[in-house]
């Protein structure tokens, strides 16, 4: 095996076999993938079926906390599981970069293993690709995932209530932080691990015990809670009133923020989700949040009202003011 | 890395007992009270304070964004530089999307033009030193808190002989706009809460003349959201008791003299010249060009470009904004055809600008 991925390894020849039989069926292994057919046949499955779908390009492929082959199981996975969905199976297609070390491969590959076996998903089928040197960015990944609905539950935009509360399940802007300290070009160092989780396990723990009180959920990724947010009060068609002193942010991701003018509410994050709960459940929805491994953080962090659509904050100091959406990117200040 | 003076100066309990006061020490008519600069600007907006203190207090926002200030015709010739010269364009980020006269650095940059972003100045020597071959011009975009930066490159590129690096300067100080302010009888401003940084490099005896001339009080005050409450408070009592002080609320960082070392680089840099200010005009005394003994390292003298000319015309009322003359919802393109993601005015692009303030955290 050479140590470099070469156009060859794209070719459809012997290296392309090769490639798939050492490095990739190794790792993902399967009943569904082994047999290497044109499709992955997954069988009869019950249940209303979910369908999403997400493409990868992070640079560096490799940052603190995890990289690019968790990335894409777990952002495929928490797509899934904000709607209520059960993953059955994903797929995994992956660009290569001609001149891409096969360790590096190697390594997102077993990153994409383990988040699928934590995931309990099956990965069904897959293609592999190369570019030619400069035309990529060492490795890129597409995922699709296919899910079954819990049965009785579906997201409820039109449900939500003035009173419900607004549920965070842990601290902002850890993956963008860890991204952003990876490229290096900072000069800033700070222990910060991104948060790439695959959420599938414990949220639909929280739906089957919690059911209808859990209205709606999504996973604030790019854009952040902010942006989500935002779109949760457009198809809510409700007011949202954030708590900033609620908001969970770690020391570090405040510290970056504050040297960068950055807001954390427009970081994104890879393992966390935000659930719109009725006022009844929600002390039970975060008490049973905190206990699963990536739900410690959780908290309230702020409460649907009456009033135009839109989300408001109110500040630590006791003002409010209007979330809006970020234009253009959060960029290095003047002063 | 954990960062101090962050919830010190953002406590809930601090900040009512400091509302209250400012309750207590003024209920007449809203005091006009003006924050020159746009990270004040953009504080009192993210904080909520402009609706806290609502009744109380109109905050007047100032012309102390340099993005905002900068002429279009600034960026006209930056991009001509570009284009025909070809040579790569360093800049802070919030340069990029500002409108010229007819294009921006962003949409420039999508054609083709060779645009950088970079986080310090140094940065565009050290990026002139890796691309030997092509010339290299910064942006000198700022005012006293990024002059000192600036003229640091500058000094730095001329010792170590770096040929194709240059600065495009529009640089600015701020007490001399302050001034032609105070002296403007239509602004009725009755207070400057003045900047942080700023007032950190210049020292706040800067404002002394202000103070006295114009008999307006003058608190310097910090960024965070208790620093500018108790600059306001402070404000507030010199009224009441008919003062006209200078008052420092930042010594924790700002002193009364400044930042010597830094104010001496900018000086053996930099020489004072009059100014062109978007939407506002020519200021005279507020503008700093590189002097004679840097002028290898002057790229208006190096390019051999004409001064940067006067102002276009355009329906945008963003000088009278600067000016705390309107406030944005009085300007006939806010909100409709000037958007953050359709900026006709500098005021909505900027990080920092009074429109972009109002229009991103204004409650409905």
């Amino acid at each position: 095996m050479a140590e470099k991925i070469l156009l060859a390894h794209g070719e459809g020849g012997k290296r392309t076999r090769d490639l798939i039989r050492s490095v990739v069926l190794t790792r993902f292994g399967n009943p569904v993938l082994d047999p290497l057919l044109d499709s992955g046949l997954l069988g009869r499955i019950d249940g209303e079926i979910a369908f999403t779908t997400d493409a990868y390009i992070v640079t560096p492929p490799v940052f603190p906390g995890g990289d690019i082959g968790r990335l894409a199981v777990c952002g495929t996975l928490n797509d899934l599981a904000v709607c209520g969905a059960n993953p059955v199976a994903i797929s995994c297609s992956l660009i290569l970069e001609e001149g891409l070390p096969v360790g590096e491969l190697e390594g997102v590959l077993d990153s994409m293993r383990e988040a699928a076996r934590e995931g309990a998903v099956t990965i069904a089928c897959g293609d592999t690709k190369v570019v030619e040197r400069g035309k990529g960015d060492r490795i890129f990944i597409t995922t699709s995932g296919v899910g079954t609905l819990l049965p009785g539950w579906r997201p409820s935009p039109q449900t939500v209530m003035p009173g419900d509360r607004v549920i965070l399940t842990g601290t902002m802007g850890d993956h963008q932080v860890a991204v952003l300290i990876a490229r290096n070009r900072l000069e800033l160092s700070a222990e910060v691990l991104s948060d790439a989780a695959p959420l599938s396990p414990m949220l639909l723990d929280i739906l089957v015990r919690f059911g209808a009180d859990v209205r709606f959920m999504r996973d604030p990724t790019r854009g952040g809670v902010g942006v989500s947010l935002i779109e949760m009060a457009e198809s809510t068609r409700r007011r949202i009133i954030l708590e900033e002193a609620l908001l969970p942010v770690s020391p570090a991701v405040r510290g970056v923020c504050e040297i960068l003018g950055f807001d954390p509410l427009y970081l994104a994050n890879e393992g966390k989700a935000i659930l719109l709960v009725s006022p009844s459940a929600s002390d039970a929805v975060v008490s049973a949040l905190r206990r699963h491994p990536y739900g410690r953080g959780a908290a309230v962090v702020g409460e649907v009202t009456e009033g135009p659509p839109g989300v408001l904050l109110r500040t630590t100091v006791g003002g409010l003011r209007a979330v809006d959406y970020p234009v253009g990117d959060q960029l290095p200040r003047i002063c | 890395m954990r960062l101090r003076y962050l919830d010190e100066f953002r406590d809930p309990a601090t900040a009512r007992a400091i509302v209250d006061r400012i309750g207590n020490t003024w209920d007449g008519p809203p005091v006009r009270l003006m924050e020159v600069c746009g990270t004040h600007t953009m504080a009192i907006a993210r904080s909520g304070i402009r609706q806290l203190l609502s009744g109380r207090v109109t905050f007047l926002s100032g012309p102390g964004c340099p993005v905002c200030v900068t002429p279009a015709a600034y960026l006209d010739r930056a991009i001509a530089l570009g284009k025909e010269r070809g040579v790569i364009l360093a800049t802070f980020g919030d340069m990029v999307r500002v409108p010229g006269t007819r294009s921006s650095l962003e949409r420039e940059r999508g054609k083709g033009l060779d645009v950088r972003t970079v986080y310090s100045p140094l940065d565009a020597v050290a990026l002139a030193e890796r691309e030997k071959e092509k010339e290299v011009v910064f942006l000198g975009v700022g005012f006293e808190t990024t002059t000192p930066a600036i003229a640091g490159a500058i000094v730095m590129a001329a010792e170590t002989g770096v040929p194709n690096f240059s600065v495009l300067s529009s640089v600015r100080t701020i007490p001399g706009a302050m001034e032609i302010l105070a002296s403007d009888p239509e602004t009725g401003i009755e207070g400057f809460l003045c900047p942080a940084h700023v007032s950190a490099i210049i020292g706040s005896n800067a404002y002394l003349p202000l103070a006295e001339k114009y008999a307006i009080p003058c608190v310097v005050a910090g960024f965070e959201p208790i620093d500018i409450l108790l600059g306001t408070l402070m404000l507030l009592r010199q009224k009441t008791e008919g003062a006209a002080r200078v008052e420092n609320e930042y010594a924790r960082v700002a002193t009364r003299e400044g930042n010597r070392k830094a104010l001496g680089l900018v000086s053996r840099v930099f020489e004072e010249c009059d100014a062109p200010w978007r939407g506002i005009g020519v200021l005279p005394h507020t503008g700093l060009r590189i002097a004679n003994r840097f002028s290898s390292l002057d790229a208006q003298i190096k390019f051999g470009l004409a001064d940067f000319g006067t102002e276009e015309h355009t329906p945008c009322r963003c000088g009278d904004i600067l000016k705390g003359k309107i406030s944005p919802p009085d300007c006939p393109l806010f909100g409709t055809t000037c958007t953050p993601a359709e900026p006709a005015g500098p005021c909505m692009v900027s990080g920092e600008g009074t429109c972009s303030a109002y229009f991103k955290y204004g409650v409905p």
